[in-house]
């Protein structure tokens, strides 16, 4: 896993999402583990895609309900 | 009030305002010096977080509902638990225009970075309803939510509105009141343009010199109860709202009708409302914005209604600006306080009375009186008057 990578990814859980950097784990479930609902997420993923200069469709976000699913999808497009 | 009969008290308020935050603070501010030097008068190093579960949840709100939820907590923080059916307390609240700092912000960020940019919160933000959503929701109050939107008579209609819930027994209790957070560049420019701010920025309401408004920001929220279940459970009640009046002008969407016809028939509705005659009357809080259309028209709706006996009349808006939507809130809880203080606060800035008008204007200093019934007045664009009257709990 890239560090530097999931660093900028984590700030952006932290920030949009307002929760504490220790919790933000590949395995949390954004739902359960981070309290996030459906519009939080809207809100992470705009600023993910301002952070890394990427666009995510709404339809590549099906299933994606944990955050390594997430920093996996940033990855694949980032690179 | 007319209706099914029953009283209705006010059982606790809160304040949050440029010239003060919390009640005992905004009477200070009341006062205090009059606002002159620029066109807006802003609550500064507002710090909302003690009203919030946390950062996001703060995040996602607008000023105006941060407002309306930090008066609604000091209001029912001196009014204690309602013990009642929660479907049976309701939400009514007024606001002149709602989100729009947020929604300048997201036009912002829109034009520089496109629409995909464009917040998901927008439009919960925004939304004029958000400040009694907000509320209702914070509190669990399950009964009528509904929110007021008529300019700066808002606040006026909704306390009027949310008496009446209470003296037709469709609620045992209703939050009511109002909030505004709107002066943004956009509507600056626009209030500017249309020559209603004032243009020496001075709020001078009734006097001679008089150019145009302040523009200002607030909320003050209120906890109505029937009076019968406040005294019932022994709170301690603050007033009592026997009448109110509303209704329109009919006539053009910004300047008031000729003679200030729409006012007074406006104010004898809340008499009639009441059943008081106007020499029941001790006190006018004015809508008194420091225009010289409004004054002008209110004076002559004044005179219409106390003939050569008036009673003593203050406009704050000297002190507060004008808070749009929020002004009859405001404007409520300085009634409550001329109550408790028994002194009618000064109109700040006023040193001249137009001789046009026939009212005795309450300047210089602040007047020891008697508490009695006091009508409150407020006037919106569009042509839309509300009148309350507020009387002190005797017996």
């Amino acid at each position: 896993m890239d560090q530097q990578l999931f660093d900028r990814f984590k700030k952006c859980a932290v920030d949009v999402l307002a929760v504490d950097a220790g919790k933000v784990l590949l395995e949390a479930k954004f739902k359960e583990d981070l309290g996030s609902d459906s519009l939080d997420l809207v809100e992470f993923v705009m600023a993910l895609e301002e952070e890394f200069g990427i666009s995510v469709p709404e339809s590549d976000l099906e299933g994606v309900d944990t955050v390594g699913k997430a920093f996996d999808l940033v990855t694949s497009k980032v690179s | 009030m007319q209706g099914a009969g029953h009283r209705v008290a006010i059982t606790g308020y809160g304040v949050v305002a440029p010239c003060g935050i919390g009640k005992q603070n905004f009477w200070k501010g009341l006062l205090g010096p009059g606002l002159s030097g620029s066109h807006t008068v802003e609550i500064e190093n507002w710090d909302a977080t003690p009203y919030f579960a946390g950062p996001k949840e703060l995040r996602r709100a607008d000023r105006c509902e941060q407002y309306a939820l930090a008066a609604a907590h000091e209001a029912l923080t001196q009014s204690g638990d309602l013990p009642y059916d929660r479907g049976r307390i309701g939400t009514i609240f007024g606001t002149g225009i709602g989100g729009l700092r947020t929604l300048e912000g997201q036009v912002e960020v829109r034009v520089a970075k496109g629409k995909e940019r464009v917040s998901p919160f927008l439009v919960p933000m925004m939304m004029s309803n958000a400040s009694g959503a907000a509320i209702s929701m914070r509190h669990g109050f399950r009964g009528p939510a509904e929110t007021i939107c008529t300019a700066c008579a808002a606040a006026t209609h909704a306390l009027g509105y949310a008496a009446r819930q209470i003296s037709w027994g469709m609620c045992d209790a209703v939050i009511s009141g109002g909030s505004e957070s709107a002066a943004t560049i956009t509507a600056v420019a626009g209030f500017e343009n249309m020559t209603a701010l004032s243009t020496s920025m001075v709020s001078k309401p009734f006097d001679a010199t008089r150019d145009g408004f302040i523009f200002g920001e607030g909320a003050a929220v209120f906890v109505l109860e029937r009076l019968d279940l406040a005294i019932k459970r022994g709170v301690k009640i603050l007033g009592e709202i026997v009448g109110a009046g509303s209704n329109a002008d009919a006539h053009h969407i910004t300047a008031p009708s000729p003679g200030g016809v729409g006012a007074a028939a406006c104010m004898q509705l809340a008499l009639t409302d009441a059943d008081l005659s106007p020499q029941d009357i001790k006190q006018v809080n004015a809508h008194g914005t420091s225009t010289p259309l409004n004054d002008a028209a209110e004076a002559q709706a004044v005179s219409k209604i106390f003939g050569k006996t008036y009673p003593p009349m203050t406009s704050i808006k000297g002190v507060t600006g004008h808070p749009l939507g929020a002004a009859g809130a405001l404007e409520a809880a300085a009634v409550l306080l001329s109550f408790e203080h028994q002194l009618i606060p000064p109109t700040a800035n006023t040193t001249v009375v137009d001789s046009e008008m026939a009212i005795d204007v309450v300047i210089g200093k602040p007047r020891e009186w008697e508490p009695g019934p006091t009508i409150s007045n407020n006037f919106g664009f569009g042509g839309h008057n509300g009148s309350i009257i507020i009387s002190p709990y005797l017996d």
